[in-house]
């Protein structure tokens, strides 16, 4: 509110000011109509003819009307709630937010534990299952971002590039060189580690948004090789026909072939499709929750701390004789390694990849789950993947609304938590009251 | 020596920040390096960082030439910088900022250093579980310095660690800085603009202006110096406010 406002506010006695509602109101409708008026106003439609535009303006009168309504009260609301209001941030959000991070131990546990049971629940389907281990895709990607974004502070927008890799590593390694899936992870991983060193070295001097751009650029060049590298990566057309993953070698195959034994024949189980989702789930699961134990882990190492340290003042590192290049390389192999294991899980799991699948908006998306959980903090990371993953997935049915949502729902989180939902930083080391540094 | 500067010339682009400095610093010493803001002090402690690199000249510390190294090897060799404006981490608490200082030091040393650090600043184990970016700033200043204190250093250099400091903060800073020197050994080669304290306290200091050394000579013998006193000490209280 401008100063203007509160003085007169304050003048009133916390009435209604109906001159000023009136105007915030009017202004933003004005914003809102001219928005809504190329956005809703003009469709087009087929025709005889070709293309006929239609209009709508009920719409945009609808949005306009809505807007005003909306301003109108949240003005009057904040005017009259003026005085009492909470400073911002300590609002229930933020209580909510500090009691849950005063057990984040126990809900991490409780998770973990739903997670590992879900497939024996009695709603847990076919379809929810699968739901399932696509979330935890995000999860995983989330939080080996969360190594290069969220503990270096190193902004990263072109991560699904070594998804890609990942991916790419897998499906070629076991086409042409009939690797099974258990002999790819390491190279995949390998493979993503040595493209996040590539990126790594011309980047080393770029901060903040300039690295976000190179960053970028280095997503869109791998994209474009996978689609114009046709001999080696089929292109466009992508690649079918992955192996899928076989349990310690039992193939999760109605008829398995000649010599083989499948999964259900060997535990004596009738043939079922849920058995290999369900193994597809328990096989993301465990590299999500290897992710997540090493970053906890590395987060007390010297190294992760010198993560940390980047983040926070490149300068004073530094001076205490950290090497930049060594943690900002680092950062961006170990972040890169984990999305190659996601890239060759969801090669597996879909049995056919293409350039398609690794556009910007993969990135965007992962990117956007790390800073909504809150930069580092790993059950953020989760609640986030929840937020962006699986509730667009169960609200379907709002089709063309649900970027809409999506939007609305960024928004709120700017001006309610604009540093992430878990802000909260545990910090990596405490003293015993011995003096003796623990942990 | 254990620190000598030879000519040297750092330049900003095109702005030539020191114009040829000459400077030593001798084993066990308290030096200091005074002057106005913008005469070039924090850059030659940067120079002496390596960050940025000198353009010319030489930069010796203990027999070796260290021009061209970069900034974390010069500190590996013993020189610990506790950079202008403090620069702790403020999102990692005091145990951390201090850990992360040992970075170049032994990991069993650490219990020792974290002891010795405390006897020197007391308050810092009384706020070792706060985040830095909470603690006051005479207390983020003691964390710089102490953090700078756990690598061991042989040669400590500090930039400006009066600035904004309540008088009585500045007092107990120097005392400590004094005790460090005396019982330590700890070489201190320190760059201040409150010269009455800085001079007071060591046994040589030079007087920069406009990039080059202008003045030399003990700390009691510049603190008598006319000049130094009307520019630094009496009309430069006024000055610095």
């Amino acid at each position: 509110m401008r100063p203007g406002a509160t003085a007169r506010l304050a003048g009133a006695g916390m009435g209604l000011d109906l001159p000023l509602i009136l105007k915030e109101a009017g202004l933003t409708a004005l914003v809102v109509f001219a928005l809504a008026l190329p956005l809703f106003g003009f469709r087009t439609v087929d025709s005889a003819g070709g293309l006929d535009v239609a209009y709508r303006f009920d719409w945009v009168a609808a949005a306009v009307a809505v807007a005003f309504v909306g301003r109108a009260l949240l003005v009057a609301m904040r005017t009259l709630g003026g005085a009492q209001r909470a400073r911002p941030g300590e609002g229930l959000l933020a209580r909510a937010g500090r009691a849950f991070y005063r057990h984040t131990t126990w809900i991490g546990a409780a998770a973990v534990a739903f997670a590992v049971l879900l497939p024996l629940l009695p709603f847990a389907d076919r379809y929810v299952i699968d739901i399932a281990s696509y979330f935890l895709i995000y999860v995983m990607l989330g939080w080996g971002l969360n190594v290069v974004v969220g503990l270096a502070g190193l902004l990263d927008l072109g991560y699904v590039a070594f998804y890609a890799v990942g991916a790419y590593s897998y499906a070629l390694a076991s086409l042409h060189l009939g690797l099974s899936f258990w002999w790819s992870l390491p190279l995949a991983g390998a493979l993503a580690a040595g493209f996040g060193i590539l990126l790594g070295f011309p980047v080393l001097r770029l901060r903040g948004d300039y690295l976000a751009i190179v960053t970028l650029g280095f997503g869109e060049i791998i994209r474009i090789i996978l689609v114009n590298w046709y001999s080696f990566t089929n292109g466009p057309n992508g690649i079918s026909g992955i192996a899928r993953p076989s349990f310690f070698g039992l193939a999760f195959s109605r008829s398995p072939g000649p010599g083989e034994v499948a999964f259900h024949e060997f535990f004596g189980l009738d043939y079922a499709p849920v058995h290999r989702i369900a193994f597809l789930y328990y096989l993301i699961l465990g590299l999500a929750l290897v992710t997540n134990l090493f970053t906890l882990r590395i987060r007390r190492l010297p190294v992760g701390r010198a993560w940390e340290a980047l983040r926070e003042d490149e300068i004073a590192c530094r001076s205490l004789g950290l090497n930049p290049t060594n943690i900002k390389l680092s950062a961006f192999a170990i972040g890169a390694m984990f999305a190659g294991f996601a890239g060759s899980f969801f090669a597996t799991r879909q049995g056919f990849i293409s350039p398609e699948s690794f556009t910007f908006i993969e990135s965007a998306l992962i990117l956007s789950i790390v800073v909504l959980g809150g930069m580092g903090s790993q059950i953020g990371v989760v609640i986030a993947a929840f937020a962006i993953v699986v509730l667009p997935e169960w609200f379907r049915e709002f089709q063309q609304y649900r970027m809409l949502v999506f939007g609305a729902a960024m928004v709120m989180i700017m001006v309610w938590r604009p540093r992430g939902l878990i802000a909260h930083r545990d910090p990596t080391v405490r003293l015993h009251a011995g003096g003796e540094a623990g942990r | 020596m254990m620190l000598s500067v030879t000519g040297v010339h750092t330049f900003y682009g095109h702005i030539e920040a020191l114009k040829g400095v000459d400077l030593e610093v001798g084993a066990g010493e308290v030096v200091t390096l005074i002057g106005a803001n913008g005469a070039g002090k924090t850059t030659l402690l940067m120079t002496v960082c390596g960050n940025p690199q000198a353009a010319q000249g030489r930069i010796v510390f203990d027999g070796e030439d260290i021009t061209r190294l970069s900034t974390y090897e010069i500190v590996r060799r013993g020189i610990a910088h506790a950079p202008e404006g403090r620069r702790i981490f403020p999102r990692m608490s005091v145990i951390e900022n201090l850990q992360l200082g040992a970075t170049i030091g032994q990991p069993e040393d650490f219990a020792d250093d974290l002891e010795r650090v405390f006897l020197l600043f007391p308050i810092l184990k009384e706020r070792r579980e706060q985040r830095g970016g909470t603690l006051s700033g005479g207390e983020q200043q003691m964390l710089a310095i102490a953090r700078a204190l756990m690598s061991r250093p042989r040669l400590l250099l500090l930039d400006e660690p009066s600035l904004g400091l309540a008088p009585m903060v500045v007092k107990h800073i120097f005392g400590v800085l004094r005790r460090i020197n005396r019982e330590a050994g700890t070489t201190v080669f320190l760059v201040e603009q409150n010269a009455f304290h800085a001079l007071r306290l060591a046994d040589r200091g030079y007087v920069m202006v406009n990039g080059a050394i202008a003045m030399t000579g003990t700390g009691r013998e510049l603190m008598a110096d006319p000049e130094i006193r009307r520019a630094y000490l009496e009309g430069g209280r006024r000055d610095r406010a």
